[in-house]
């Protein structure tokens, strides 16, 4: 157990997955040394668009499924807690289990629909379905409509309390991990095989005798149920849900997450995130230097960058890193 | 006579005013290796695509081991024991030899809706994979991945793995095709190894293997099966000779 992890630090992708590690550690402590909460606001979306990327990839990276309406589980996932909170049910212990339930069976229902099509076509009608969840989001005028909604925080009296900024960092932190766990244990499991062995082949993988169908259908709906984790805490995190949060831009955000990062890598979602919102917030000041405010247009800077990255670095920062053992 | 392990009765299939399968019978016994040849559009391909299942035949019905599994899709049809290898290679190529044969196996040992235990690490798995790749001659190339193959072995490993869930019977697309005479000859030594085990569906345009392997030969021409029989039959027919053989006859 210890020795191959001993084997693994001595590589450059060791050492960065390392370092990446204890500086998320350490994130909290350093933010209060320095007096810069914002700076731990940035580090718990980090985190939280993190286990979205991972939720993400493990349909996109390893099972080939280019889905563009992933933010649909942000919106039901934060809805969910926002609901309950406005009808007066605060308790975490109820909210977080219907929300992530709400965005699997979410995912089961399109992806039934969705996983009978292929390729464009997968990709518009995820997309579509994503714009009909958004569409409702803001046709909810109880719920605040267009301009979303003010609510309190989830409550697991006695355990943890949400609303201490560090805390709640460290539980989304340990989410991460839990779901970085997971999607590492799935990924090698006779499970992972059937699911990445169907986006090498799918033909070939019912020519095995695998139902490929209800393999997809499987993967979708549990990246559905960790997208939805990833819309509770989101929820949680700024205390306020809207549309917004499950528009297709933010869709779009997590295919460039993991595809900047290195799809079908365990690691690679994180890094992507890391450098996405990194460079969000360093390219905006960046540019309002150079010219007060042209900071508005950091992705004039942010896309040319991507595309270099899909030209010379097919396998995103995870390849740049050297190359994978397993 | 038998009862048989495969059979069409009267299949049809058109595409759009081609008649790619006409009226179609067809039979494979138990053991035997039954090969199917014809020029190129003669509708082999089509034929075989409608046994799989990856094609729905417009009328007529297929029979497998006493069932009728013309709307039976491609993996309840492997399940029953009818398992193929295809024309264009269709390995797992960043999968090592070792792991496409071992996910192979794992399409018959129970489902895969299993989420956390390492499938490297599930013995069963891995050993009856490893006796597989020995059994077509691939012991010792099982960690490659299968990219790093050469073609022949690529073809090999596909043999490997339609093996692997103990099939009834095999529909093998070419499984000469692209191979140098070598690697050819290999292929026929393998197949020949497992005659009589199982029933043996080849389509194949090497006319030396086809007469070296099968058992009864039936021609396809324009999507009709016009002859079949012993390969002496086949040989002696004259317009099997004048439509296909050729001046490939002996």
């Amino acid at each position: 157990m210890i020795a191959p992890v001993i084997a693994a630090l001595r590589t450059p992708r060791g050492l960065v997955a390392l370092a990446v590690l204890v500086l998320f550690a350490v994130l909290p402590l350093l933010t209060q040394a320095f007096d810069q909460r914002y700076l731990l606001s940035i580090g718990t979306r980090i985190v939280i668009w993190s286990i979205a990327a991972v939720s993400l990839n493990m349909i996109l990276g390893y099972g080939g499924m280019v889905s563009f309406g992933h933010a649909a589980f942000f919106g039901i996932g934060g809805y969910a807690v926002g609901i309950l909170s406005a009808s007066g049910v605060s308790d975490g212990w109820v909210q977080w289990p219907v929300a992530i339930l709400a965005a699997a069976a979410w995912a089961a229902l399109i992806g039934a629909l969705s996983l009978r099509t292929r390729g464009v076509y997968f990709i518009m009608i995820t997309l579509a379905f994503a714009q009909l969840v958004y569409y409702v989001g803001a046709s909810l005028e109880a719920y605040g409509g267009d301009d979303g909604l003010n609510i309190g925080r989830s409550r697991f009296s006695g355990l943890i309390d949400l609303r201490d900024k560090a805390s709640f960092y460290w539980l989304c932190l340990v989410l991460l991990l839990a779901t970085l766990w997971f999607c590492s244990r799935l990924a090698v499991s006779r499970f992972g095989f059937v699911l990445r062995g169907a986006k090498a082949n799918d033909q070939r993988m019912s020519a095995l005798g695998f139902p490929v169908f209800w393999y997809r259908l499987t993967a979708f709906v549990i990246a559905g149920a960790f997208g939805g984790l990833a819309g509770v805490l989101l929820a949680n995190e700024g205390a306020y849900v809207s549309p917004a949060m499950m528009s297709w831009v933010k869709s779009g955000d997590l295919i460039v997450i993991v595809v900047l990062g290195g799809m079908g890598t365990l690691l690679g979602p994180v890094y992507g995130a890391i450098a996405f919102f990194t460079l969000e917030e360093s390219l905006k000041p960046l540019m309002d230097l150079v010219h007060k405010g042209w900071g508005e247009y950091w992705q004039i800077v942010f896309g040319p960058m991507l595309v270099l990255v899909a030209l010379y670095a097919k396998g995103g920062i995870s390849s740049l890193l050297g190359r994978r053992h397993d | 006579m038998t009862e048989a392990l495969l059979s069409t009765q009267a299949l049809v299939k058109r595409f759009g005013g081609l008649l790619a399968t006409d009226n179609v019978s067809i039979e494979v016994r138990p053991g035997e290796i039954h090969a199917l040849i014809g020029p190129n559009g003669a509708g082999k391909t089509t034929l075989v695509g409608q046994l799989t299942g990856n094609l729905a035949p417009d009328s007529g019905t297929i029979r497998f081991a006493g069932r009728d599994v013309t709307r039976l899709p491609t993996h309840a049809r492997v399940r029953l024991g009818l398992a193929r290898s295809f024309q264009i290679t269709s390995v797992l190529r960043e999968f090592t030899a070792l792991d496409n044969v071992a996910l192979a196996v794992q399409a018959h040992r129970g489902h895969s809706f299993r989420f956390l235990a390492d499938a490297r690490a599930d013995t069963g798995l891995r050993e009856a994979a490893r006796d597989g790749l020995a059994a077509v001659g691939l012991g010792a190339r099982a960690d490659t991945l299968a990219s790093a193959l050469s073609h022949g072995e690529q073809r090999q490993l596909e043999i490997a793995m339609a093996l692997a869930g103990d099939p009834r019977m095999l529909l093998l697309d070419e499984p000469m095709a692209g191979m140098g005479a070598d690697e050819s000859q290999r292929m026929v030594e393998l197949l020949r190894g497992l005659k009589g085990r199982r029933a043996m569906l080849l389509i194949e345009h090497d006319m030396d293997a086809v007469f070296a392997l099968a058992d009864r030969i039936t021609v396809l021409v324009y999507g009709r099966a016009t002859a079949s029989g012993t390969p002496a039959e086949i040989r002696a027919h004259a317009e099997v000779r004048q439509a296909y053989l050729g001046e490939e006859a002996p």
